[in-house]
């Protein structure tokens, strides 16, 4: 039998960005909280030998380890899923802060559009736009009554940035200027300007300057280190919710954090939430934790895994395309881009910060006319400076050899004179890309590991190839000595990193049949469980998630909070 | 880059500023107080910013011994990572940087034994894109890896693998490379693969792991390894800083 505690207002289950804001906004609310975490305690002092790229980038410090946990992958269902064994596509978090921790900072809102997609999308092109097996719909809130949400994850992280000539309407400016702009950035800024495209400077939480947010936490600025992606920031520049909203919650008083302590199964009865049962990992003790609220924030996999192993909500089937949990699984697309080597100039590309960089949105959402397209939606084009480090990055113009002489000979020449151009295509759900339980495969506890169904799409092939086409253009521009870019998409696979923005599986909207929770994050089906994080996403945008993923947050703390005191669906 | 312009170096970064000099410079003192995290960081006695150390003297180095593999592995796979990043008129190859150290020490690791990879059966043939499905851990793949390198040297040219020409080993890293040997307990392409990005790590990772001796990996390639701040160079033309190492970063008593 498991130990009992005592029961607590809210239990909060895996403590990263989503679950941070909710701890903070909560106890600050008076409610009392547990926040419990399968990782360890993480602290800036833990990163004072953070500038090492093979311990952190390469393998893989920070992140989940594999060995105990992992997801399995097929590209559709006529094939047997297998477990990823080593990381590649994605990189998970574990540990308080979670991905927070060593994510880039590249703060960008979804467009307006993103949010009514399926309406704005029939409405310019009509019904016949959207193939019958991409799953669109609608996310059952605008961007304008997200936006107040938007202001207040940016000013709780200090995002540094400037407007989007093409986002939506701020209600405010960025809390801090923009970051520095490098001789690398001017040269795709003015190649973009003289397209007649709108570039901007990336919006980073890397802070641009010192900075007090509206909880009173005040934060170092950036030192453009270069060790920011996989790594954590040792002088706390970098927005983490180890150094933003965890300390806000903590000086509640009302704030229990237990670390090493992995939920495996979110209890209920009649219908409502109970609490949560976990296992104390330094121990192996099984412990029950009552609660009258519960709020799943352990990423998009581990949401979909904990409810259906939990039995709550009704699984999808993509047969009869009906239920909900692990609905519309979406990623990215992003290779489409164009890369330039340069003998004529030489760069400071070892130095950088995870959200330094310029952008462009005049091929992201709708923002150009898909008429005569095979596809809807685009992507988000960049040009960053993140730090080039060295193991990972030895760029040779293609038919260089892959090693000896003159590959050393190249891949030095080159090492400060490579510059890409990317987009981040957005990624449409479809039909047969789902989440799972895996029938065969075991964490280390004994329970099915989180099966993925997922392969790119003629949609998907068709974008990043025009993104391509569209970073060729500004890269050709740029004038480079050389340039290549992608030939062809090619399948979905496993082995290579794209980025750590999986989306869906726990969709929000306005139809219970077609949504697992509401636009307040609220389970239709148990309304005291909340389920937060890009696991809600409908669809996967041309960004990166965290921006609307925080907004979110910060709309469904409100909502909890209201919960707590009137009870009953909020949306 | 013409070749007669000579990169500039920004003095305060070469000659490392003082702790005070960072702190008041990068903004790090608001109203007087230090910030958070950085407090803990910047006032322990660390050692201030030294020039780039000079060369160990010869010998002397203790962590060059082996931990994984025998003198016989260790000759192939130094003069194998040698052909994969030779020395040249740029500087060192993998044999002066200590890369078959970093690999033996690496393979004694966590990492040889996948530690943190899912090691769990049953095991399946998968399609490509699912990635490695094998029960094999990476220690095990390269003492097969180095023996069928030796089995493949002797039979085609009657010779082991560090007597052969530089031609002739690259002619057996190449058929490796292409799978073109008849191995079957392992990828042929597979082993080379990770005997290549290896010889990157050790070239390139912070000494401390054993390879890039005397950081002469990063220095030829203008890497200036781990600084405290770029912040002074950002909107600069390109800048030659002196590489510095982890070890500055311990706080010595
Ligand atoms: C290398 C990298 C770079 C990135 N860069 C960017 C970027 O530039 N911009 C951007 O917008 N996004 C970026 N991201 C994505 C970003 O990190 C995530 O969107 C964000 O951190 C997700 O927050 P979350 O709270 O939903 O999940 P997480 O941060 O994953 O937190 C979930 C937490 O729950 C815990 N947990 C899970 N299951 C359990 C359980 N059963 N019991 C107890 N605890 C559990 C986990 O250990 C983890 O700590 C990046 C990600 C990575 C990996
Ligand atoms: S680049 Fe800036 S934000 Fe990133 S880790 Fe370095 S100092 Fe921190």
């Amino acid at each position: 039998m498991a130990k009992k505690l005592p029961k607590t207002d809210v239990v909060i289950i895996g403590v990263g960005w989503s679950g941070g804001i909710i701890a903070s906004e909560l106890t600050k609310n008076g409610l009392s909280v547990v926040g419990l975490e399968r990782g360890r305690e993480r602290t800036t002092e833990d990163y004072f030998m953070v500038h090492d790229e093979l311990r952190y980038a390469l393998r893989y410090e920070l992140m989940q380890d594999l060995s105990k946990e992992t997801i399995t992958f097929r590209s559709n269902e006529k094939i047997r899923a297998l477990p990823m064994r080593q990381y590649g596509s994605f990189l998970l978090g574990e540990g308080l802060g979670g991905a927070g921790v060593h994510w880039n900072g590249q703060t960008f809102r979804f467009l307006p559009y993103d949010f009514q997609i399926r309406s704005l999308t029939e409405e310019r092109y009509g019904k016949n736009k959207v193939p019958a097996e991409m799953t669109i719909q609608d996310w059952g809130i605008t961007y304008d009554e997200l936006e107040p949400y938007f202001d207040a994850f940016e000013k709780m992280a200090g995002i540094s940035g400037e407007e989007n000539p093409l986002g939506g309407k701020r209600s405010s400016p960025y809390p801090t200027p923009p970051m520095i702009q490098t001789p690398s950035m001017k040269r795709f800024a003015d190649a973009a300007s003289k397209l007649n495209l709108h570039p901007f400077t990336m919006p980073s939480a890397n802070l641009s300057t010192a900075y007090t947010n509206p909880d009173g936490i005040s934060r170092a600025p950036c030192q453009y280190c270069g060790y920011c992606e996989r790594f954590g920031c040792e002088f706390g520049a970098k927005a983490d919710p180890v150094v933003t909203v965890i300390p806000v919650a903590k000086k509640t008083g009302k704030f229990e954090i237990r670390t090493h302590s992995n939920v495996r199964r979110i209890l209920h009865t009649g219908g409502k939430a109970t609490g949560v049962l976990y296992t104390d990992i330094t121990t192996g003790e099984e412990i029950e934790q009552p609660a009258d609220i519960v709020v799943l924030t352990g990423y998009v996999f581990n949401n979909v895994r904990l409810l259906l192993m939990s039995e709550i909500g009704k699984p999808y089937d993509p047969a009869s395309g009906t239920g909900v949990v692990g609905k519309n699984y979406a990623y990215q697309v992003m290779k489409g881009s164009a890369m330039g080597f340069f003998d004529d100039a030489e760069y400071n590309l070892f130095a950088g910060a995870g959200s330094l960089g310029m952008s462009l949105d005049d091929y992201n959402g709708d923002n150009f006319d898909h008429s005569e397209l095979n596809f809807i939606h685009g992507g988000n084009i960049s040009f960053t400076n993140t730090g080039q480090r060295p193991i990972q990055n030895n760029t040779v113009p293609e038919g260089t050899p892959k090693w000896g002489k003159e590959f050393k000979a190249q891949s030095l020449k080159y090492a400060n004179r490579v510059l890409k151009v990317g987009g981040q295509g957005a990624s449409m759900p479809f039909r047969h890309h789902y989440l799972d339980l895996d029938p065969t495969y075991k964490d280390a506890f004994g329970d099915p590991l989180i099966r993925i169904t997922f392969d790119f799409e003629e949609q998907d092939r068709q974008l990043a190839k025009y993104l391509t086409d569209r970073c060729s253009e500004i890269m050709q521009e740029m004038r480079p000595s050389l340039m290549e870019s992608l030939k062809e998409l090619g399948p979905y696979e496993i082995m290579t990193y794209q980025s750590t923005h999986n989306t869906g599986g726990v969709i929000m909207g306005s139809d219970p049949s077609a949504s697992a929770v509401n636009n307040y994050l609220q389970m239709w089906d148990m309304e005291n469980l909340f389920v937060i994080g890009a696991s809600a996403f409908a669809h996967n945008s041309g960004y990166n998630p965290t921006g609307t993923l925080g907004a979110l947050s910060y709309r469904a703390a409100e909502g909890i909070a209201t919960y707590s005191k009137k009870g009953g669906i909020l949306a | 880059m013409d070749e007669q312009e000579r990169p500039k170096t920004t003095d305060d970064q070469a000659k490392g500023m003082s702790r005070r000099q960072f702190l008041v410079t990068s903004g790090y003192a608001v109203g007087g107080a230090v910030l958070g995290g950085v407090l803990g960081y910047l006032l322990p006695k660390r050692q201030e910013a030294a020039p780039p150390a000079a060369p160990a003297a010869e010998g002397n180095d203790y962590g060059q011994a082996l931990m994984f593999f025998t003198q016989e592995q260790f000759s192939i796979a130094q003069a194998a990572t040698e052909r994969i990043f030779p020395t040249d008129e740029n500087g060192p190859g993998a044999k002066e940087l200590g890369v078959a150290y970093y690999l033996d020490h690496q393979l004694a690791s966590e990492w040889g034994f996948n530690a943190r990879d899912y090691m769990q059966g049953p095991f399946f043939v998968g399609e490509k894109v699912q990635g490695y499905q094998g029960r094999l851990k990476r220690r095990d793949i390269f003492q097969i890896g180095l023996r069928e390198m030796q089995n493949y040297s002797q039979s085609q040219y009657g010779k082991a693998f560090v007597n052969l020409t530089e031609e002739e080993q690259d002619a057996v890293l190449t058929a490796f490379q292409n799978d073109e040997v008849p191995v079957t307990t392992i990828s042929a392409s597979g082993f080379f693969s990770m005997l290549r990005s290896g010889t990157l790590e050790g070239v390139y990772s912070d000494p401390l792991y054993g390879g890039n001796k005397n950081m002469a990996g990063w220095a030829m390639r203008n890497y200036p390894g781990s600084q405290m701040s770029y912040t002074q160079i950002m909107d600069k033309d390109f800048t030659k800083v002196p590489p510095r190492s982890l070890k500055d970063h311990v706080a010595h008593s």
